[in-house]
This record gives structure tokens, sequence and C-alpha cells, in this order.
């Protein structure tokens, strides 16, 4: 575990980069000028491409164990390390076309996932 | 800030209290489970204000991280915001000292009521943005707090309460899936960095495949920039 001082020092960065992403369109086009066009493309298309990335460093545990298992991926002793995070994100996606409500999406993926985790694959 | 203008902001606030609440309980939560209390949600809640970009802050105290790679992640993950406050800068304008508060506080869910709300007759527009933005901000940081203190007081086994993190990216991706006209980038996003981890390892995936990830899509400006393509000549776009 971090100290207090390391863990203080990693919430002032995340605070201060978090406040600079908000704050950078006001530093450089609050004069008027027209913000170029690439900046407003990349604006446009980067955030999914990060979002999908963020997904798969998410899932890097399960992803990683489909690698490394290869041919024993579906014995019983394997299965638990990486079907419970799949079967969550399905789940997940499933409730969202369906329902249409973030807070249902993400409580039930994650009640799944800590039955499945805690009770089912011990 | 008088109680007419606050009282105009509140029912407007509505659906973002029980948003904050649910989703700033699961924060404190998962961040008292990783071993920090409800006093570090707290600091936390007011200092970043950040719902997904929290999530992931849970993570990187958790696992020790370096401040660089605090700083990157957390960089990665608001660069979305960038196309928010572009939106903004009409509305914030003239707001004075209260204009700094206005950007710190432009989370997602305060972004969607500022850009669809109008203040009512009566009530200075001005102060009707700040109220709200106020509200949300102390929603989130009561929300982060009582899930704090209840992950400390209730004996539940909170193994894979993280998960939550990975909900939420599904949910914005999902979201994302259905606005978007081009799913290239999506696409892109989960296949670079896909080959990256087998590549280079889980541990150093992320700063590669987000090069990549920016090259290709410079390299594809032509193909899935809908304003150049338009400028160009009008052509049918060639987006799936």
């Amino acid at each position: 575990m971090l100290t207090p001082t390391q863990a203080i020092a990693s919430i002032a960065v995340m605070s201060v980069v978090t406040f600079l992403t908000r704050a950078l369109p006001f530093l450089l086009f609050d004069r008027g000028e027209h913000p170029p066009k690439l900046v407003l493309y990349l604006g446009k298309v980067l955030p999914p491409a990060i979002i999908a990335m963020l997904i798969v460093y998410c899932l890097r545990g399960s992803l990683s164990a489909l690698e490394h298992l290869g041919g024993h991926l579906l014995e019983a002793g394997s299965l638990g390390q990486w079907l419970p995070a799949f079967l969550s994100v399905a789940l997940v996606v499933v409730l969202h076309l369906w329902k249409k409500n973030n807070l249902l999406s993400i409580f039930g993926g994650t009640i799944l996932y800590m039955v499945l985790v805690q009770q089912v694959f011990v | 800030m008088d109680r007419k203008t606050l009282s105009a902001a509140f029912p407007v606030t509505v659906p973002v209290l029980m948003g904050y609440l649910a989703i700033g309980m699961a924060f404190g939560f998962m961040l008292q489970a990783v071993g920090y209390n409800a006093l570090w949600a707290f600091f936390m809640s007011v200092t970043i204000y950040a719902g997904s970009g929290q999530y992931l802050g849970v993570e990187l105290l958790s696992t020790c991280a370096a401040l660089s790679t605090v700083a990157l992640m957390t960089l990665l993950i608001n660069f979305r915001h960038l196309v928010y406050g572009l939106s903004m800068l009409e509305k914030f304008r003239g707001m004075g000292l209260r204009k700094g508060y206005m950007i710190f506080s432009l989370t997602d869910e305060t972004y969607a009521l500022l850009s669809s709300v109008q203040a009512p007759a009566g009530v200075d527009p001005r102060n009707f943005y700040f109220a709200i933005a106020m509200l949300d901000h102390s929603y989130w940081i009561l929300g982060s707090v009582l899930g704090a203190v209840a992950g400390a007081l209730l004996p539940v086994d909170t193994t894979g309460i993280d998960f939550a993190m990975t909900a939420l990216f599904v949910v914005i991706a999902v979201e994302q899936w259905k606005t978007y006209r081009s799913h290239i980038p999506a696409i892109l996003g989960a296949v670079v960095t896909l080959l990256c981890m087998t590549a280079v390892g889980v541990d150093n995936m992320l700063l590669p495949a987000l090069a990549i990830i920016v090259v290709v899509l410079l390299s594809q400006r032509s193909r899935l920039d809908d304003a150049q393509a338009a400028e160009e000549n009008g052509k049918e776009e060639t987006v799936c």
C-alpha cells in the first residue's frame, strides 16, 4: 500500500490532470479563434478508441488467461479465470441495449460478476 | 446564491442526484475495499470530481501505480472533456471568478444538463448554471462518502466489486456505438490494444497502444472525418 504522502501525491496528479483536460479548450480557444479542424477531428474519433482500449485493459487478466490457457481453456479449473468477466460483460451489453438504464446495466453486471467469482467459480 | 435560483435548479438535477448517489456509493465502496476510508473518498471527490476517472483512481491507488502512469491514465480517460469544453465556451463567458469552478466541475452529467436546460424567467442563467454545478458536485461527494462508510460498516465480501469500472466503460462504449456513425475508431482501439498486450505484455501495453491508435487515426483522417469529407466534394462517405 502507498504511504499517505504518496497517495496524496497520486490524488493531486489525478486532480490537476483532470482539471487540465477540462480547462484546455478554454485556455486555447476562448479568445474567439476557431479550434483547428485536426483538434476537432481527434476530439471526435479518439474517445471511442480510448474507451475500447480501456475495456481491453480492464479485462487484461481474463484475456491473458485465454492466451496462456490455450487448449486447456474449457477445463473445469480454468473456466473461473476468464468466464466470469466475459459473462458479466455480455450481461451489461444485453441489459443496456434492452433497458437503456446506466445504473441497471452497471449494477446488474457487477452483481453477476461478484456472485460468479465468490460463489460459482471458487 | 438565492433561494429562488436554488429551487429552480434543484428539480433539473434530480436525475443526476439518483445517478451520482449510486455511482458515487459504488466508488466509495471500492475505495474502502482497497484500504482507503471515507476521508479519502471525500478528499478525492472534492478535488478530482470525475466518475470514470475516480474508478480508475481506485485501481491506480491499489496497484501503487507510478505518478507518470497516474498522469497518463487520467489524461486518457478524461480526453473526451476536450469536446465538452469546446461547446461550453459561449455559455461560461462572463461568469467571472465562478468560471474556474464551472470548468473544474464539467463532468459528463453536468455537461449534459448544461447543454439542455434553460434558466426559467426571472433567474439569471449564470447563477442557474453555477447552482446546477454545485448541486451535482455535492451529490457526488455525498454518494462517495456514504459508500465508503457503508463499506466499512457492512460485513460484505467485496471481491469482484471492481468490475463496476469495467461495466461503466462497457456502458459508455455501447452508448458510443449507437451514436457514432463510424465504428472504426472503437474497433481499432480494441484490436490495437489486444495486439500490444500480446506483443509487450499487460504491464506495458497502454503507451504503445495509444501511440499506434493516434497514428492510425491521423492517417485515416480523409476516410473518417465527416467534416473534411463533406468539404472535399460531398462524395459518399465510406463509413460502416
